[in-house]
């Protein structure tokens, strides 16, 4: 294919013609939104662990899939969802509370990663597949694969549309909403499996290793910027669509892996996100200082 | 070949290559498991995974920069540990910081993997990335295992040496604050503790697999005790046996990996204290 030109119109038309760089936009475009999507409830749950450690299970499901000769996304899809239950159903002491958890989480997610290094060394003569499971490639996605995603994305969208309103409720405060009779064990465990099925659609992108950028950066800067459900949605997905499709573009013209551009594209908007909510709060609470200052200022005078 | 192909349990000690494992293997799972209680104990699981992940993009870097990697794994792991420190409440990091730190790291890690295999080892197809994130305690030298035992067991001794206010300021830190204990430079020492564990149990166990060590045996000892004295030693005791069983195991079937076997031990420890104390408390 042609190089970079500064016609950035003519460079998609360009990058579109080719059917491998289309299907990885395609794919990307529909990780972007669900990754967003399930990522502002695991932010707003505080569930990065858990989000991270079903992202890394997708490595031995893989490998164990390529090992087996069955396909890498089935793979992924079943390895997630199956470390979802476990830890869902694991710390069954509940209010114990989360040290246990933690336990838990890292326990599996260190023996799941030992298990992919024992498939991966079953099958002999697969460490470049390894780097990329592990670090993420956007060559290699079928017709067929983007099709299984949209299929898996519209229905974690749907799950997460139905259980919206009770999930932020049970997210925020979870014993005044298991008192008004929400079903928050259930709830719980529904979006872990959400949260795996999400992380196994965006390994195939972004490799397991980087799932997280997809999923945790995107919706951390959103709530960076605003606290109201529905904006800090919108503005999640937006922002997680910008993040693939530029790390997509600059990785077809570059020699770097697109795992790199990803992170560092959804990292810098949100320092750029973080930097800008601080000068926001300081210039508030600066404004409300001065404020505060003019009116002692003016009581004196009005006593004198 | 002869002694590969049919390895015996006698001569497990013969082989240079076995005992360096052993020794290296031994002093990172002591100082795993005393930092690993506390780990779990603060609730820091998440901090030390990612500074484990830290420790992978450190190693990358200095390889890319054609440094020996242990200096760059030390240097960059201790950065980032305090740097979370400052980042987060009383040197306790919050897991949205946390998180997207790493994965920006990660990232970067990915980047100098690149630029390590396209410019210095033309061939090497990846082997050095995978070879630092599931480790190679096999392929220790003599040195490796020495200076590995002698900074494992450093960190041991830091964390006995703070371990009374260590304990009082994880369990109740405003408390411990009040009663004069140094919370936040505690907070910070600990941080540097684990990420000096993490980029020394990077070249035993691997950056991936380091945090099975730091989890699976402090949360087991948890579940068998309530006592900390006690729990850090069975701590200590499971993370070691672990290494042990899993080195062997890995020697006598040459087809496990050794990383694979050590941690199939940690995990199956956990499941057995879930499994069977639960029984016991619902009988008595």
């Amino acid at each position: 294919m042609t190089p970079f030109t500064w016609n950035l119109i003519a460079d998609l038309r360009e990058m579109w013609s080719i059917p491998l760089v289309l299907n990885a936009f395609r794919a990307g475009t529909v990780i972007g939104v669900v990754a967003a999507v399930v990522g502002w409830f695991m932010v707003l749950r505080r569930q990065s662990f858990a989000g991270h450690t079903l992202a890394l299970v997708g490595f031995p499901g893989a490998a164990a899939a390529v090992w087996l000769g069955i396909g890498v996304t089935v793979g992924y899809f079943s390895s997630c969802i199956a470390a979802a239950l476990v830890i869902a159903l694991l710390p069954a002491a509940g209010r114990r509370g989360y040290r246990e958890e933690s336990a838990v989480i890292g326990t599996v997610q260190a023996f799941a990663l030992a298990c992919g290094t024992l498939f991966v060394s079953l099958y002999k003569g697969f460490l470049g597949g390894t780097t990329a499971l592990l670090f993420g490639t956007f060559v290699g996605i079928s017709a067929r694969q983007v099709v299984t995603l949209a299929v898996v994305g519209v229905a974690v969208v749907a799950v997460i549309g139905l259980i919206a309103r009770p999930l932020v409720f049970g997210s925020i405060d979870p014993d005044v909403a298991a008192a008004s009779g929400i079903p928050v064990r259930a709830l719980d465990a529904v979006f872990l499996v959400v949260l795996g099925a999400t992380a196994a659609e965006a390994s195939q992108i972004t490799g397991t290793l980087l799932v997280f950028a997809l999923l945790l950066l995107p919706a951390a800067t959103a709530q960076r910027l605003t606290a109201r459900p529905g904006w800090g949605l919108v503005l999640a997905v937006a922002i997680g669509l910008i993040t693939v499709w530029t790390a997509l573009f600059i990785a077809v013209y570059s020699v770097y892996p697109i795992g790199f551009w990803l992170t560092t594209i959804a990292f810098g908007l949100y320092v750029l996100a973080s930097a800008g909510a601080a000068i926001r709060d300081r210039r508030g609470s600066l404004a409300r200082a001065s404020e505060r200052d003019d009116r002692y200022d003016t009581a004196p005078s009005v006593l004198t | 070949m002869e002694a590969l192909a049919s390895p015996a349990l006698g001569d497990v000690f013969s082989h240079p290559f076995m005992r360096y494992a052993l020794l290296a293997g031994t002093a990172v799972a002591v100082a795993a498991g005393l930092v690993g209680y506390f780990l779990v104990l603060r609730a820091q699981i998440f901090t030390a995974d990612a500074l484990s992940h830290v420790a992978f993009t450190g190693a990358l870097a200095a390889l890319a920069a054609g440094l020996d990697a242990r200096v760059g794994l030390f240097a960059v792991t201790v950065l980032v540990a305090v740097a979370m420190g400052v980042l987060g409440r009383r040197a306790r990091p919050d897991d949205v910081v946390v998180g997207g730190v790493f994965a920006w790291i990660l990232g970067l890690g990915v980047f100098f993997l690149t630029l390590y295999t396209t410019r210095r080892s033309g061939g090497a197809n990846g082997q050095a990335g995978v070879s630092v994130l599931f480790g190679s305690i096999l392929g220790l030298s003599g040195r490796d295992a020495v200076v590995s035992a002698a900074v494992a067991l450093a960190v041991g001794a830091a964390v006995l040496a703070v371990a009374r206010p260590l304990l009082f300021a994880s369990i109740d830190d405003a408390v411990a604050a009040t009663e004069g204990v140094p919370v936040r430079l505690l907070g910070y020492a600990f941080l540097v503790l684990v990420g000096v564990t993490a980029a020394e149990a990077t070249q035993v166990v691997g950056a991936l697999l380091i945090l099975g060590l730091l989890a699976a045996p402090a949360g087991t000892a948890m579940r068998v005790t309530a006592r900390p004295l006690r729990a850090l030693a069975i701590s200590v005791g499971i993370a070691v046996a672990s290494v042990w069983i899993g080195l062997v195991t890995s020697y006598l079937v040459p087809a496990v990996p050794p990383s694979f076997a050590i941690l199939a031990v940690a995990t199956a420890a956990y499941v057995v204290t879930v499994a069977i104390p639960a029984h016991r408390r619902a009988i008595g």
